[in-house]
């Protein structure tokens, strides 16, 4: 075999950003038929793959980018499932995590809005929906992306087809395809410039147990591109609520040299400024503490395969009370550019991901330990290593989360490449 | 004859006595003073000492003092008592003159473009409009008016053509050019700063002292400047001393306390009647119609609504700008600018003084790029009326200075003489290649000088750069930071050989870091 040592990849994504970073390492491109090492493949392919009926088996030499059972992070509705799952379990042991407050709100794990899934949990949102008959909810197809069928509701009247009973309700109840979540919509975000937005942050998980991850430091910030108003006349036009850039593109003043993008350097200059140090400093140490929470929510029930890892694409609310919400997960964040800056930023996250995942750019074995030195990660900081945070001893308790890493020095050792947060149990 | 000292101070306690007099600083002394009349400690007999005494540990002689310090950094120090008014303006004569044709310029400009739309300079607003527009107020971003027919009045290149032939018509220059001789585009004989009046002037910036921008970097422990640096500005903060936060800035803000510092250096205190101020000005807005919005619309639209930090900020900057250039206290900055304003006529009344009005109100036309002195304060103020009146105050202090001709140090042609003579004497061969493949360093950095660099430097970076503008109460960073700019990319510029070139070289800034510069080209290069 005359390119013996070169990785040898095959993609299902045409985008250049993954391209030209498989290209630069001198990497050969082959066909899915032949032997290759790294295969960086869409959800479809992956649910083939892993598939009981194709039987697939991976060798040592073989890495893909997705963890077969992803979904479990990745669809809403099983994404709210293991939240609650895992939140009970703490529960059950007794552990300080789970505790709370008068009102019997979760102190620490109340980060996803209040979730049902439809048509399952109906009378059960109905319930909730009576206690506050002026909230405003938000419905999202449990299988699509994009923003793709989003639509906001004040009124039952405007759900009924979802109703268990009903008789117009045309569909199969196990039919994933049609399943829904309906959320609580957040209807205080905060806004900067009267506009609304949300986070878009990277997260690599290079392996679930012991869990390993790493947050990407140059996230972004999309803004809408029209006047936020919670004005129930508004509730129709998407371009106010909902902030993906695949929507938002479409909308008239969408711009092409910002593209609507802020850094998150820019929300923190801004939160700095106008509110202080400390509560930013508690803000963003509170989204890491959520990510790394959602990711221990699912880790007992992936699938660990060790030809795996993945990078997601975490989406969170900011309310004006500078707190964090978790509203999705994504298992393949968009690769598309919509400015020369976001193809310079996607091209350094594949790039960084790749140094990661594949150590040295040669032909990866799968059975190595995934720690890589702290000279590749690039822009990524160690979010959560499980097994340095265990040789730091069993008994560090909760007060550790907001002592140290929260101090002022917190992000600043962070920059160091230093794993300041595995001070949490 | 000279001024002896002690008529000059009476001048300037005199004039501000004046200025203070009857302003709501003045009625609420008074009204302190009148309600402690009732204290036990305030007695009859020693009744001036006790309101003094009062009037201290309540904190508002301190008020006063910011409010004299204010006045005294605004206002230039008085000429001689027989100097005429033009002097405070502009003391020399040739520099009035070319301010004078270059605002008739301006203005008919202005008025052609008005006839040729046929769209008259201020027209009162039909009602329905009116109540669009107040529905409209917090998101004038999303209305699309048809702007294609406007163009700005003049942009910067305009501005440094009329600054590149000014002449003193008393300086005859009868040598010929050599390198001896300035090589710049300024040709006026103004006295500016050298390296070493520099060191001493920015002595706070040296290597030896810690600087946010610099010391507060993740690299460095902050126990060793940034938590005591933050310490002091806390206490600077809770004295509420103007001088003292004007001493402090000067090594840069932390930024949790920058909105609160500068607003204390400018005294801003966003009082309730501050408020209604410019609630006033907000209906202004809203009930006539000013050519000079069209302008400002264009403006955001072509500059902020494109930038990657400032694009979040469209909607305030119309509901500043709009209600800036119907703001008529604006004027007073008139006596002490060599600029004036223009005036206009009643249809039908031209050139009868009865029927002749400002315009716009407050005599500022706006040019290309002016919407990104207001962008960066966003950053720090997110209520309209405060965000409104530190840029009111920024502009008067600051910002006027950089669009009109004075002989002033902070005056846009003083820093243009600056920059080319540091960089002629402390990069002759730069200079000297530069000029040589005809790109003349100022045709590069005036734009940046003309901003204040707003819109090419990260925002963190301007902000620390405009702390320092603040901490000194002069534009001349803008010009040393300027020259250590062509400084840092030297090697490059020395193997460009064109313009375009020398441009392409210089485009980008935003990940530059202004204090390493300013404290190498200062204090580290021999």
């Amino acid at each position: 075999r005359i390119m013996a040592g070169k990785v040898k990849w095959v993609t299902d994504i045409e985008k250049s950003v993954l391209i030209n970073n498989f290209e630069k390492r001198g990497w050969i491109q082959v066909a899915e038929s032949e032997d290759w090492n790294f295969y960086w493949m869409s959800v479809q392919t992956i649910r083939n793959v892993f598939s009981v009926e194709t039987g697939y088996r991976l060798s040592d030499d073989q890495i893909v980018n997705h963890f077969p059972n992803h979904y479990e992070l990745t669809r809403k509705d099983l994404m709210v499932k293991n939240i609650k799952r895992y939140r009970k379990e703490l529960e059950k042991e007794g552990s300080p995590l789970a505790e709370k407050d008068e009102n019997g709100k979760y102190i620490y794990l109340d980060f996803v809005p209040v979730t049902f899934m439809l048509p399952a949990d109906y009378n059960l949102f109905v319930e909730e929906f009576r206690k506050n008959p002026s909230s405003t909810w938000i419905m999202k197809p449990c299988g699509k992306a994009q923003g793709k069928g989003i639509f906001l509701i004040n009124k039952l009247s405007q759900i009924k087809k979802w109703s268990r009973d009903s008789k117009t309700s045309s569909f199969v109840t196990q039919s994933s395809k049609e399943a829904y979540v309906i959320s609580l919509y957040i209807n205080n975000p905060l806004l900067i410039g009267g506009k609304k937005f949300d986070l878009r942050l990277y997260v690599l998980v290079s392996t679930y147990r012991p869990l390993r991850c790493y947050m990407y430091k140059l996230g972004f910030c999309r803004f809408c591109t029209v006047k936020y108003t919670p004005s129930t006349s508004e509730l129709d036009n998407m371009f106010v609520h909902l902030t993906n850039v695949a929507i938002q593109k479409h909308g008239d003043d969408y711009n092409h040299i910002h593209g609507g993008k802020w850094t998150v350097s820019n929300l923190r200059l801004y939160l700095e400024s106008t509110r202080g140090k400390e509560v930013t400093n508690k803000l963003f140490d509170e989204i890491h503490w959520i990510i790394v929470q959602s990711l221990k929510a699912v880790a007992p029930v992936m699938n660990n395969d060790k030809h795996c890892f993945e990078c997601y694409g975490y989406d969170i609310i900011i309310d004006d009370k500078l707190k964090p919400w978790l509203i999705e997960v994504n298992a393949s964040p968009s690769l598309t550019s919509s400015t020369a800056n976001d193809r310079i930023l996607k091209y350094n996250l594949i790039n960084d991901t790749l140094n990661i995942a594949v150590p040295n750019g040669e032909i990866p074995d799968c059975k190595w330990n995934k720690s890589p030195p702290k000279e590749v990660l690039g822009n990524y900081e160690v979010l959560y290593d499980e097994e340095m945070a265990q040789s730091d001893g069993p008994d560090r308790d909760l007060r550790s989360r907001s002592g140290q890493s929260t101090g002022v020095k917190g992000n600043r050792a962070r920059d160091l490449g230093k794993p300041v947060l595995t001070t949490w149990k | 004859a000279m001024l002896d000292p002690d008529s000059g101070l009476s001048l300037t306690i005199a004039r501000i006595v004046q200025r203070l007099k009857g302003s709501s600083l003045h009625s609420q002394l008074e009204r302190q003073a009148r309600v402690s009349l009732r204290k036990p400690e305030i007695k009859l007999e020693s009744l001036k000492e006790d309101l003094k005494d009062f009037l201290k540990t309540s904190g508002w002689e301190k008020k006063l003092q910011n409010a004299v310090y204010s006045e005294l950094n605004v206002f230039p120090s008085p000429c001689h008592p027989a100097a005429p008014p033009e002097h405070m303006k502009e003391p020399l004569a040739y520099m009035r003159k070319a301010q004078g044709s270059w605002e008739k310029r301006i203005l008919k400009s202005l008025n052609s473009m008005c006839t040729e739309l046929s769209i008259p300079l201020a027209q009162k607003r039909p009602v329905n409009e009116q109540k669009e527009l107040l529905n409209k107020w917090n998101e004038m971003g999303t209305d699309e008016p048809d702007l294609s027919l406007f163009r700005p009045v003049y942009a910067p290149k305009d501005f440094l053509e009329v600054l590149m032939n000014l002449r003193n018509p008393n300086y005859e220059n009868g040598e010929q050019p050599s390198f001896r001789n300035h090589l710049g585009l300024i040709q006026v004989p103004l006295k500016v700063k050298d390296i070493p009046e520099l060191k001493e002037d920015f002595s706070e910036l040296g290597l030896n002292i810690g600087q946010m921008g610099i010391d507060d970097s993740a690299q460095v422990p902050p126990e060793f400047f940034e938590n005591e640096h933050v310490r002091v500005g806390q206490k600077v903060l809770a004295e509420q001393d103007s001088a003292a936060a004007q001493q402090y800035v000067r090594q840069g803000c932390p930024t949790a306390l920058r909105a609160d510092l500068w607003a204390l250096i400018l005294n801003i205190s966003n009082q309730p009647e501050d408020i209604l101020y410019y609630e006033q000005l907000k209906s202004n807005v809203i009930q006539h119609d000013l050519l000079v919005d069209k302008l400002i619309y264009k403006d955001v639209k072509l500059t902020a609504s494109n930038d990657d930090y400032y694009f979040v900020f469209e909607d305030y900057l119309y509901q500043v700008l709009l209600c800036f250039s119907r703001d008529t206290s604006v004027l007073e900055h008139f006596t002490y600018s060599s600029a004036t304003p223009p005036k206009s006529y009643i249809q039908g009344k031209l050139g009868m003084e009865e029927y002749a009005v400002f315009y716009p109100p407050n005599g500022v036309i706006p040019f290309h790029g002016f919407s990104m002195y207001v962008a960066p304060l966003c950053f720090l103020y997110h209520e309209p009326s405060k965000l409104y009146q530190i840029f009111r105050e920024m502009y008067v202090r600051f910002f006027f200075r950089l669009h009109s001709i004075s002989s002033h140090p902070s005056g846009i042609v003083s820093l243009c003489l600056l920059f080319e003579t540091l960089l002629q004497s402390h990069l002759p061969q730069l200079f000297y290649h530069l000029r040589e493949i005809g790109a003349q360093p100022l045709r590069i950095s005036f734009k940046w000088m003309v901003r204040a660099f707003s819109g090419y430097l990260a925002t963190d970076q301007l902000l620390l750069l405009w702390d320092r503008i603040l901490g000194y109460n002069s534009l001349e960073i803008l010009a040393v930071l300027a020259a250590a700019v062509f400084a840092f990319r030297a090697v490059n510029l020395m193997e460009v050989t064109s313009l375009a070139a020398a441009e392409a070289v210089l485009a980008d800034l935003s990940t530059l870091k202004v204090m390493p510069l300013l404290q190498i080209f200062l204090f580290a290069t021999v």
